[in-house]
């Protein structure tokens, strides 16, 4: 049976030329890029070349870019290394509601354990972040806005420009989790007018286990890992020289051919979900309806549950994903989903489907093929019988 | 929200390397797929189910919480036995294979006896489904609860008010309110500690008269449910 893989917003496959490009450095160059000889000199030129790339794509200079260990540590280092070297300043941040958890379990945390005042921002029934919500909540003593650039479960797409210019003109700093938008939507940083960025590896065709973090220069940060001070001492740690290789690699491939990629996966991601709601009744798509990643689909399903479709779309090799309570360890829906206001019975059947570069028209194909099928069968055995209406905004 | 709370300074818990292993058995067993995905005595239109002439129908549940059961049974009343039971849940594959293999539990071999069918407990259902993910026992209370439910309504619509069995909550924090329910409910959401249970129900925070109680009862339904002391 064919695998079609729709979860490539939980993580992509490694692009074959990535892995090529990362070869190099296991067994031959294996050194240390702080070693004074030979060895140590050609991991240095293949570090700062990476550098070099990546300031390319993000059009900043190349001290602005830190390599780290993933999405989850740029963002702590983010979100604490600002706090922590501010605090003199204000103690105030300011975040969003349906952010990756990365996010808000580190203000959470600083919240509890360091003094800071954290003010999470309501999203609209799309998802988006108000500018006008951000404007009334900084105050005096705000150092820092936080809010991701699309969102990983309905990719809904926010207004990065218009926030962090508010944030600027209040001389805030803004830091965005761009970790879905990597690959798939513009990362200049001068125009996106952000002054920290994250993005990782792993949801753009590179390796797992390495991210990055670009501020601005003049950014008051603290490390948050110390010791041997490498990363210009904001991120101590010998430097995993393929990881990063790779890391740079994939995200120069994938910035050369994003516009006809994203094209290409936005026909397919709507036959999709065109696909699934006329031919499906009592069913919506979550998010945003055109400010979206061009391979998010978040449908929601009425009157059954998202783990029980999974698993009948595993069965015919579908991999997909879902923010029911019954798959997450908490016993909760998606904060994502609630977040939109969608009343809780509603909330335990939405899907996502995440496509990638492998997927092709015949995946899609296949899938609205099974899926009318999986859902009747699911639903005739469902006592629940939820109405639309109430439900729609 | 979906983070884990976090837990400060030691390190580890006694039960870290135990969950990890835990979340392996994630993918269910071979009776509980398929009973998922071959489910028994169900209707198979709507027809039928109007057209269906129960003497008994209990309903448990809610939608809002991401579970809800609905059993149809039909009673042998010479025999006192169930000799059909019907079923519809709202829920992930657990409570579907669950409330399958309760209903064939309850009608073969010519059917249960009533009294008997209102003793079962969620571990006699996981039992039979040779295995639950540990995270998934909660999404099994249900169907035993809605069999108990369809009986009630049976010994109601029968004539036999006297052998109606109250689902019994008892007020253990009198201060809280907070039941013996609450707590089995906590211990199957997977609390572990008395402490965890105090953080889900607030027990024993105001009337510190019932901690002992509030402890002994934990440690009953998680050897009930889990098979731990």
């Amino acid at each position: 049976m064919k695998e079609i893989y729709l979860d490539n917003a939980a993580t992509t496959f490694v692009d074959p030329r990535v892995k090529e490009a990362m070869d190099d450095y296991w067994h031959q160059n294996f050194g240390n890029p702080s070693s004074f000889h030979t060895a140590g000199l050609r991991a240095l030129r293949a570090l700062n070349e990476s550098r070099e790339t990546v300031a390319g794509v993000l059009n900043c200079a190349p001290e602005e870019v830190v390599f780290t260990g993933s999405g989850t540590e740029s963002i702590n280092m983010a979100i604490k290394g600002v706090f922590r070297a501010n605090k003199s300043r204000g103690r105030h941040i300011i975040t969003s509601a349906t952010e990756h958890h990365a996010v808000l379990e580190t203000c959470k945390y600083l919240e509890k354990h360091e003094g800071a005042e954290l003010t999470i921002l309501p999203v609209d029934s799309y998802g988006q972040v108000r500018p006008e919500a951000l404007e009334k909540a900084i105050k005096k003593d705000t150092i820092l806005v936080t809010i991701m650039y699309a969102n990983n479960e309905i990719g809904t797409i926010n207004r990065i420009c218009e926030l962090s210019a508010i944030a600027k003109k209040h001389n805030v700093l803004f830091h965005s989790d761009a970790c879905q938008a990597g690959g798939l939507l513009e990362i200049d940083t001068k125009k996106l007018g952000v002054d920290l960025l994250t993005l990782n590896g792993s949801k753009l065709y590179g390796p797992k286990g390495v991210g990055l973090l670009y501020i601005k220069r003049g950014t008051k940060i603290h490390p948050i890992i110390h010791g041997g001070g490498q990363e210009f001492g904001l991120r101590s740690g010998t430097e995993s020289i393929p990881l990063i290789v790779g890391f740079a690699t994939a995200l120069r491939l994938a910035y050369d051919c994003r516009q006809e990629e994203c094209k290409r996966l936005a026909a397919l991601r709507d036959k999709l979900v065109r696909g699934i709601i006329s031919s499906i009744p009592k069913t919506f798509l979550n998010g945003h309806p055109v400010e979206r990643l061009p391979n998010n689909a978040n449908i929601t399903f009425l009157d059954i549950e998202g783990e029980a479709l999974l698993l009948h779309l595993n069965e015919h090799g579908i991999y997909a994903s879902t923010g029911s309570a019954c798959s997450s360890r908490s016993l909760e829906p998606s904060h994502v989903i609630l977040a939109l206001g969608l009343p809780y019975e509603a909330s335990h059947g939405s899907i996502r489907f995440s496509l990638g570069r492998h997927t092709t028209e015949e995946d899609i194909d296949k899938v609205l093929e099974v899926l009318p099928g999986i859902v009747q069968k699911l639903r005739n055995i469902s006592p629940v019988d939820i109405k639309m209406e109430g439900v729609l905004r | 929200m979906r983070g884990v709370e976090f837990k400060p300074a030691i390190y580890p818990d006694a039960c870290a390397l135990k969950r990890a292993k835990e979340l392996e058995s994630w993918f269910y067993t071979d009776v509980v797929k398929d009973h998922f995905f071959n489910p028994r005595n169900i209707f198979k239109t709507r027809k039928e189910i109007d057209d269906y002439r129960p003497d008994g129908v209990g309903i448990v549940g809610s939608p809002a919480c991401g579970d809800l059961m609905k059993m149809w049974i039909r009673v042998d009343r010479g025999a006192d036995r169930i000799i059909e039971c019907k079923w519809q849940t709202f829920g992930c594959a657990s409570a579907i294979a669950s409330t399958s293999i309760l209903s064939v539990i309850v009608t073969e071999n010519g059917g249960m006896a009533l009294n008997d069918a209102l003793k079962l407990t969620p571990r006699d259902v996981v039992a039979h489904l040779v295995d639950l993910p540990k995270r998934k026992i909660h999404c099994s209370v249900l169907g035993t609860k809605a069999l108990r439910a369809a009986i009630n309504d049976y010994f109601k619509k029968s004539g036999q008010e006297s052998r109606i069995v109250v689902e019994g909550a008892r007020i253990i924090d009198k201060v809280m309110k907070v039941t013996d329910r609450d707590i089995e409910e906590a211990v199957l959401d997977g609390a572990v500690r008395f402490e965890d249970v105090q953080k889900r129900t607030k027990i024993g925070i105001l009337d510190k008269s019932c901690i002992q109680e509030a402890e002994k009862l934990v440690r009953f339904y998680r050897e009930r449910y889990f098979g731990e002391k």
